[in-house]
């Protein structure tokens, strides 16, 4: 097994488990990470494409995964500022602990 | 040394609202904020106005191409534009225009405007970008942009509820975007690049190009709402500021619907099925019905018209199927293009005009209530009159934009010997007339009733709120007296060559 198609069923697996937590997940924080996940694994079945031939290796996979990683970036931040204002606006007496 | 041509005007209308966008960031608050945002869009409209003539003059529809410093397609990335995106971007054009006037006059005197402009600038940015994009990746970004800043932009209003709404539709729409990006990454490890017209020209019906359309399909479903994906929109859309509600509902859905109609008619074209198609229209069908009936029930006005977009993209989803029955082969270039072309632009200016109006009667009224409107016909007849004539669009009726693409949808529906589309579009339109009649026979009510909260209604602060909307309602209905313009735009070119 190449540790390219290593990578890849890696990727495609975490892409599953991403998957399945957002639609699984009760607390917002918990989808926010599976977003991630989902990110990740999606990024490593990049990575993984990039170097398919084996001889060399493609830049234009490495570019869409740092261009991604920027905007992964920026979603986990926007969606955590709301939550925790979200969280902030809610009434202490009725936040039920997790 | 090359003369004038659209394709040189492709980076413009992608940098100007980024210029605005940093602009409204570094600047302050101060008197002329208004005036300089409205400059802006009428620079960008004069813009799209130069381009759509250039396009038309000289292109003999065929698509432009700018290549972006010069590299090419499989290295660089080009902007194309075509005749469905000219279409798009000349309505992205007026519609900002329009919008950002009444935003001007909506934000005139509260301190939110310093955080409004850039974000509405950004989004704007993000869909001009997207509509002459001619690389899959770059779309890729394109709807991240449009994703973030429009959930900014809901969250704006800074209540509970808004903020969840905004929370679920950011989480949704990064959710849709990670399917496209997934099946972005499938297409070039089979293809080798991210180029469309480079995809179009090797895809076939091979497993890689199946699942890659599967993937884009759900993912777009998503962020487009049909149903059963639909449970984000009537929070989302209904808990925004009025012109934010507005370019939701008229464009930027649309983004959304622009990328899978190009995937699925032109890039992966090879890939989609009849079986497939058939499940975007049944899909569609329950969405207009569903759609309605939830519009029907609504306590709330912005709820009311957020679901009434949710029925009004099912129609769109009649696309799909009756697109299917010339040849083998699927192709944008048909009667059924031609009706989801023109009702993407009419939907988008009733429900422009229809938002902007709910607006001001909740601004005058203080209330988003239903049941709150009785007899506000008296004190706000103009607004009234344009929830009226968008309602009338959105039914069907003529003269309006409403009219001619659903006569569209109902002859192709015949045409293709697929008559059983023609119930649901009409049984859509009656379900349309029951929700809008009842907004309207309540406005005209003006017995006393004990029962009712009092409220105290007060006077619109700008008559800019008024007059921005009824532009829109007559726009809407000289679309339903010149319907040739718009199909002679888009009709020809698209899905002709190609890309």
């Amino acid at each position: 097994m190449s540790s390219a198609l290593l990578y890849s069923i890696t990727g495609l697996g975490l892409f599953a488990i991403g998957l399945l937590g957002i639609v699984l997940a009760g607390h917002v924080m918990r989808k926010i990470l599976a977003l991630n996940i989902m990110g990740i694994g999606i990024f490593m079945l990049l990575i993984a494409i990039a170097k398919q031939d084996g001889s060399f290796v493609d830049p234009v996979p490495h570019a869409m995964v740092l261009t991604g990683i920027v905007i992964a970036a920026a979603g986990t931040a926007l969606a955590l500022n709301l939550m925790v204002r979200l969280h902030r606006m809610s009434d202490p007496k009725q936040r039920k602990p997790k | 040394m090359t003369s004038l041509s659209s394709s040189l005007l492709l980076p413009i209308i992608v940098f100007l609202p980024l210029i605005a966008a940093l602009v409204g960031f570094m600047s302050s608050r101060n008197t002329f904020q208004g005036q300089l945002n409205i400059g802006f869009a009428f620079v960008q409209f004069l813009i799209v106005v130069l381009m759509a003539i250039l396009f038309l003059d000289e292109q003999s529809y065929q698509s432009a191409v700018y290549q972006i410093g010069t590299w090419g397609a499989p290295l660089g990335i080009d902007l194309v534009v075509d005749g469905f995106s000219i279409l798009m971007i000349g309505l992205t054009g007026v519609l900002t225009l329009i919008l950002t006037i009444y935003g001007a006059a909506y934000y005139a005197d509260d301190p939110k405007s310093l955080r409004f402009w850039p974000l509405w600038w950004l989004l704007i940015a993000g869909l001009n970008a997207l509509f002459v994009s001619g690389d899959a990746f770059n779309i890729y970004v394109c709807l991240e942009i449009i994703g973030l800043s429009a959930a900014a932009l809901v969250a704006l209003q800074s209540t509970r509820t808004s903020l969840e709404a905004a929370l679920r539709y950011l989480l949704v729409g990064l959710l849709g975007s990670l399917f496209y990006l997934m099946a972005i990454a499938i297409l070039y490890r089979s293809h080798g690049t991210l180029d469309l017209a480079q995809i179009a020209a090797s895809s076939g019906n091979g497993l890689p190009d199946q699942v890659a359309m599967i993937l884009i399909t759900i993912g777009l479903l998503l962020k487009i709402a049909l149903f059963p994906l639909h449970f984000w929109l009537p929070q989302a859309h209904a808990n925004a500021p009025t012109p934010v509600s507005a370019i939701l509902s008229a464009l930027v859905v649309k983004a959304s619907l622009y990328v899978l109609i190009k995937f699925w008619f032109e890039v992966l074209s090879g890939s989609t099925t009849f079986g497939a198609s058939q499940v975007l229209g049944v899909l569609g069908g329950i969405a207009i019905v569903y759609g309605s009936w939830k519009a029907f029930r609504a306590k709330q006005l912005k709820v009311l018209i957020a679901y009434s977009t949710v029925a009004q993209l099912g129609y769109i989803f009649l696309l799909f199927p009756l697109s299917e029955h010339a040849a083998n082969t699927s192709s944008f270039s048909g009667s059924a293009s031609q009706a989801a072309i023109y009702f993407i632009v009419a939907h988008a200016c009733a429900k422009a005009a229809m938002f902007l109006s709910a607006g001001n009667l909740i601004l005058s009224q203080g209330s988003g209530d239903i049941a709150q409107l009785k007899g506000i016909a008296t004190r706000e007849p103009v607004n009234v009159l344009i929830f009226t004539i968008a309602g009338v669009s959105l039914i069907g009726l003529p003269p309006s934009a409403g009219f001619i693409a659903k006569w569209l949808l109902l002859t192709t529906s015949i045409e293709s010997g697929q008559w059983w589309w023609v119930l649901v579009v009409l049984s859509g339109g009656l379900l349309a007339a029951m929700y809008l009649f009842k907004i309207l026979s309540l406005a005209f009510d003006n017995t006393l009733d004990d029962g009712a909260v009092q409220i105290q209604p007060k006077a619109l602060s700008s008559k800019v709120l008024t007059s921005s909307a009824l532009v829109l309602a007559l726009i809407t209905l000289a679309l339903g007296f010149n319907a040739e313009f718009i199909l002679n735009i888009s009709h020809p070119p698209v899905g002709v060559s190609g890309i």
